[in-house]
């Protein structure tokens, strides 16, 4: 049984059951083994062994030039990187949160993501940058904000945002593996949750969503915390007899175009749940997509579920009521199929 | 007095120096003609400060530069016809146009390119010389920033962590004096950007930026020093730049005076009052090699000219690499000559055998910090 605090999976385990955080843990420790290139900087990823643990044990492992204290500086550090990749190191840069990335964005887009374009070709950046993503956990303004569309918006990034422990580790490996600036997005409040995750070569190829549950009368596309409040809401549909297929983005640049299409064509419905602010969210990319390619498919207008256009607060009824959650989706669900009460 | 510099050696830095003047000149021409758009940073008065290093380096070591980058990768033996179809925006350009003036890339030259935010580029230098120590290479990264970079974050971040982990670059400072329109004086509780590098406990200098030998004597021994272990150098070449900050800008913040009194330093003719006073050239050796440099420059700005502009479907090239993809050797590509391009030891191949913090060590500092483990 999992033990996912927000919704519970009633299937029998096959494969072993990893806490997202050691299914990442896992997913460095493989590819650290199989190329030397591989290094992790951040802050306390070593003697501390992480801030969320992602790192733990990496440091005996592998030693202090592979698994490296990084001094309080974002933008260092993560310079630092890219100066590594440029000439062939894979480095990854743990964010500690995404939040404090904001003092590292210069390097990672004006830097990591045009270097290739800049040198016409003679360069590449194979480097990746991850850390916890999201609000909650009554953290304020300052530290509780998805701000994956901010990254989405730069050609020659990859961004990923994968909701379960075994997507952690098969993105992660593909990510290392890419040649391409990727930046991650983990869910801080991912890091707990377990999933069956499958052990060693376990590759999960970026820019393909992934249909995590099948349905016929309504399509949520999502991705990463939210895909948890996705498949309660569907859950709590089925039992009044709507069908509802939840489609996991998994990789928010590239969109993964054709699996969107497909989905909306089957269902003719669409509502998409976003952590992040409604205004210039991805998830108005993936609105534009749907009616401009799939319009003459579509049987109700498109709902938007997102985080509310406000700062966080502190207090626990106002940080609730900010972010999306299973209720708030099943509305918008009720409105595309015209139910009443929506 | 005999000087204890080769002929050659002088000639050559002669002949960089003025292939960097006469191509500047050239270039701001091109400017004033339409021809070059968007920020042109020219490098007319800091010449030594390009071509003392390029000579006292290795030439697989590392080097990137600001925006004002035309006279490194030119110092560095990159192509002049290449670098103005660059700035012309050609698809002969070694960024096929699309990197333009403040983005020069020259990778067979170990030149790692131009950048157009003020100390962006500092923190990667630092990363290029940490991939030399990952991987046990003794090669050294030179860095090039000006004096207003020394104000951002990047700079003391940077900083900090070369010298924590001896990192084997050079910051080479171009204090010419003024940020843009701004002197230094106005903007810096210390000016003198060298004695920054106290604060991080590592080596920091001052050089006479218009004396092409002092560069070359001050590189080389920080390079020197670089390849033992010893950890980083900050050079500060106190140099100046006789034209504005960039084509658009004429300059009206500096005194006619000033810039006379300053062009009286000019290095070029410096270095050969040197070797005339040694007596190792006569003055025909020098017209020579300036009629030799016309030369080239002119047959630089004819094959830019000439060149194409880069065809439309570059647009969808070189965001992404595709899986499979090679990267771009640009002189194969435009001049058809084969050549070498940078190989590094794949992680099968690589051991990484030093410790950033050794684990005695760092107990043994824990214990004295009264920290109990």
């Amino acid at each position: 049984m999992s033990t996912n605090p927000y919704f519970n999976f009633e299937s029998e385990p096959t494969m072993p059951e990893l806490m997202y955080r050691e299914a990442l843990n896992q997913a460095l420790a493989e590819e650290m083994e199989r190329d030397a290139n591989v290094y992790l900087i951040g802050e306390e990823v070593g003697r501390y062994n992480g801030a969320f643990k992602v790192s733990q044990g990496l440091l005996d492992k592998f030693g202090s030039a592979r698994i490296i204290d990084a001094p309080i500086a974002e933008l260092g550090f993560t310079g630092l990187s890219v100066g590594a990749a440029m000439v062939g190191l894979r480095p990854v840069v743990e964010m500690m949160t995404w939040n404090f990335a904001i003092l590292a964005m210069d390097q990672i887009v004006n830097n990591a993501a045009k270097l290739r374009h800049m040198s016409g070709g003679q360069l590449r950046c194979p480097i990746v940058f991850r850390g916890p993503g999201g609000a909650g956990g009554r953290l304020s303004s300052q530290h509780s904000q998805a701000l994956e569309a901010n990254y989405a918006h730069f050609p020659g990034l990859k961004v990923i945002a994968p909701a379960t422990p075994a997507d952690a580790k098969g993105m992660l490996k593909a990510a290392i593996r890419d040649d391409n600036p990727v930046v991650m997005f983990e869910g801080e409040r991912l890091y707990a949750i377990k999933g069956e995750v499958p052990e060693g070569e376990h590759v999960v190829p970026l820019g393909k969503a992934d249909v995590k549950r099948e349905g016929t009368d309504v399509t949520i596309i999502t991705w990463s915390r939210m895909y948890y409040f996705c498949m309660q809401a569907a859950e709590e549909l089925a039992k009044e007899g709507i069908s509802v297929e939840v489609l996991d983005l998994r990789t928010l640049r590239p969109l993964d175009e054709e699996a969107i299409l497909a989905s909306v064509r089957k269902t003719n419905r669409a509502v998409i749940v976003e952590e992040g602010w409604v205004l210039a969210g991805v998830g108005a990319s993936v609105v534009d997509i749907i009616q401009s390619k799939a319009f003459d498919d579509l049987d109700a207008p498109v709902e938007r579920v997102t985080g509310l256009d406000v700062n966080m607060s502190y207090a626990a009824n106002l940080e609730n009521a900010t972010q999306p959650d299973a209720p708030k989706i099943i509305a918008a669900v009720k409105k595309v199929l015209y139910r009443e009460g929506a | 007095m005999a000087s204890s510099y080769s002929k050659e050696l002088l000639l050559d830095m002669y002949r960089k120096m003025y292939l960097i003047r006469r191509f500047e000149e050239r270039a701001g021409q091109q400017y004033t003609l339409g021809k070059i758009a968007g920020f042109c940073h020219l490098y007319i008065g800091q010449e030594a400060v390009a071509v003392g290093p390029a000579e006292a380096l290795r030439p697989d070591d590392y080097m990137l530069s600001a925006y004002r980058d035309h006279g490194q990768p030119l110092a560095r033996g990159s192509d002049a016809g290449m670098v103005m179809a660059e700035l012309m925006g050609r698809g002969t350009g070694y960024s096929k146009g699309k990197g333009g003036s403040m983005h020069i890339f020259d990778i067979e030259h170990h030149f790692y390119g131009g950048y157009g935010i003020v100390g962006g580029q500092i923190p990667l230098a630092a990363g290029m010389a940490f991939a030399s120590r990952y991987r046990n290479e003794d090669r050294v990264t030179v860095c090039y920033f000006g004096d207003a970079a020394a104000n951002q974050g990047s700079f003391h971040e940077t900083l900090n962590m070369a010298s924590k982990w001896k990192l084997p670059v050079i910051y080479i400072c171009e204090n010419n004096r003024y940020g843009m329109g701004t002197a230094i004086s106005r903007t810096s509780a210390v000016p003198e950007i060298y004695k920054r590098a106290s604060a991080y406990d590592m080596r920091g200098e001052p050089v006479d930026g218009m004396d092409v030998l002092t560069m070359y004597e001050a590189v080389k021994d920080a390079a020197e020093y670089c390849r033992a272990g010893k950890g980083p150098v900050l050079l500060e070449a106190n140099t100046y730049r006789f034209r504005g900050h960039s084509m658009a800008d004429p300059a009206t913040y500096r005194t006619k005076q000033e810039v006379e009194a300053e062009r009286k330093g000019d290095p070029i003719p410096k270095l050969r009052a040197y070797m005339q006073k040694h007596g190792m050239a006569e003055d025909s050796v020098f017209e020579t090699i300036e009629e030799e440099v016309k030369a080239l420059v002119d047959q630089a700005v004819k094959f830019a000219d000439e060149s194409p502009e880069p065809s439309l479907d570059e647009l969808w090239r070189d965001t992404i690499v595709e899986e499979g993809e090679e990267d771009v050797r640009p002189r194969e590509r435009v001049l058809g000559q084969k050549v070498n391009w940078p190989k590094y030891p794949s992680g099968q191949e690589l051991k990484v055998t030093w410790d950033l913090e050794p684990r005695e060590q760092a107990e043994a500092a824990d214990k004295k910090a009264g920290l109990i483990r």
